[in-house]
């Protein structure tokens, strides 16, 4: 049906100035395609720059409850806690994919492997960005000794090892087999570094025992309505990073094969 | 396994445990209860890279084509766990009979630090048998394993620094059987990641 109504669309606009060179994507490779089919298909990519925005807006002008002493700090939530989800989003694509490719040997899947992979240290270290500057002006340190701060630093120095682990290999099937291999590992570790080790131990970091988070005085479900959509519109955006890096490496891998 | 033939590398790992306690000694006598606990771990790591980090670098590929041909897989990385982690608790005793001797002896609680060392032992020869490995199969190995092994090492080392304290004062630490557990499963969970992901790494 979306490809009847382009058509006709195009046909249309063919009809009314005959003489125009049309720039169409059969015309031309790199043409931009703004048709309401093809912007059908990408509704998630649109979806999620909306909700950012939402995010970005409402985050900053939205009434919050003021939760112990951190103030109007908590607005924090809304651009830490994200980067998190879209990091693990990232990681997981990345360990599904290289099990997948352990199982068929396909380049292709090592490729979103790898692509997850850097994406997903991409928004570790944004999360980590956002994390330490919030830290900076209520604990009183950028790099403190807080366990949750530690293990996230260890978490996305081992992705940082996953990644120069994959440089130092010449041979593609070798280094997708080896990097494979080490990125199961590496989330097989992130798991209890990110997730148990943090809840053992006691951390001045929001939601632990000894501080309060939000879900507790967020009795309006003010915080909820913006930290929700904040989630998934930025685990979508990165899926888009991720798609558009897998296509690049894709062409870069093509060019390899054929030279 | 046959690696008794590699009789150098055994003494010249007790070599590098006396030397490195020696230096300590001579820079400063007798260090406080922190101290000598980090720098106990500390030995314990660079020990463990050097001890076990050789058992797959030492081998040339004439003989790892013969093993490929001769047992499984599964049972080839079976056996080098056994080996190194073996070879990593008697290492271990040795260093600590090393500091005692020569930083002084701050332990209170001997019994339960050795137990500690021990399962710390076990811990360090499992995570850098799989990631010598994995290192082996790269070019420059020496150095990825220093870029792989630390940061995947620093949280046993972190768990392992501080469920020792309680040998050296009595603390209450409220935490310490989960830390154990903890331990523990990351040791399974090496295991069993070795086991399955080894053949795949063996193929060719």
């Amino acid at each position: 049906m979306d490809v009847s109504l382009t058509n006709s669309i195009r046909f249309a606009c063919t009809l009314k100035s005959p003489k125009f060179f049309a720039v169409t994507f059969k015309t031309c490779r790199f043409a931009p395609t703004f048709s309401i089919g093809i912007m059908a298909k990408h509704w998630w990519k649109i979806l999620s720059v909306i909700i950012i925005l939402y995010t970005i807006i409402i985050g900053l002008s939205v009434k919050i409850p003021i939760i112990a002493n951190n103030e109007q700090t908590s607005r924090n939530l809304f651009y830490h806690v994200p980067m998190w989800i879209a990091m693990y989003t990232q990681f997981t694509i990345s360990v599904v994919a290289s099990v997948m490719y352990l199982a068929s040997n396909d380049l292709k899947k090592d490729i979103w492997a790898s692509s997850a992979g850097s994406i997903g240290v991409f928004f570790g270290l944004l999360g980590f960005a956002t994390g330490s500057l919030w830290a900076t002006y209520t604990w009183g340190g950028t790099l403190t000794d807080d366990p949750k701060q530690i293990s996230t630093a260890l978490a996305i120095l081992i992705y940082l090892a996953y990644l120069v682990l994959r440089l130092s290999f010449n041979d593609l099937d070798k280094r997708a087999r080896v990097s494979a291999i080490f990125n199961i590992f590496a989330f097989a570790l992130l798991i209890p570094l990110t997730y148990i080790i943090p809840r053992m131990v006691d951390s001045l970091h929001p939601g632990s025992t000894s501080s309060p988070g939000f879900s507790k005085n967020d009795t309006d479900g003010t915080m909820m309505r913006v930290f929700y959509p904040a989630m998934i519109g930025w685990a979508l955006f990165s899926v888009w990073l991720y798609s558009l890096r897998v296509r690049y490496k894709k062409i870069a891998l093509k060019k390899i094969i054929h030279a | 396994m046959l690696e008794w033939r590699q009789k150098h590398a055994f003494f010249g790992i007790l070599l590098y445990i006396f030397t490195t306690v020696f230096v300590i000694n001579l820079m400063m006598m007798k260090p406080e209860d922190k101290i000598w606990n980090a720098l106990f771990w500390i030995i314990q790591l660079f020990v463990c890279v050097n001890a076990v980090a050789k058992s797959f670098m030492q081998e040339n590929r004439g003989r790892l084509l013969y093993y490929y041909s001769v047992v499984h897989p599964r049972h080839f990385i079976l056996a080098k766990l056994i080996y190194n982690l073996i070879l990593m608790l008697l290492m271990s005793v040795i260093s600590l009979i090393c500091c005692m001797m020569f930083l002084g002896n701050p332990i209170t609680n001997p019994l339960y630090f050795i137990g500690v060392v021990m399962l710390g032992g076990v811990s360090l020869s499992l995570v850098f048998t799989m990631l010598a490995a994995i290192a082996a199969q790269a070019s420059q190995n020496a150095a990825l394993m220093a870029i792989m092994g630390f940061p995947l090492i620093m949280p046993v080392l972190m768990l392992l620094s501080s469920i020792s304290r309680s040998a050296f004062e009595p603390v209450l630490q409220p935490g310490l059987p989960g830390m154990f557990m903890l331990l523990g499963g990351l040791d399974v969970l090496v295991i069993a990641l070795a086991l399955i992901l080894f053949p795949y790494l063996w193929k060719d």
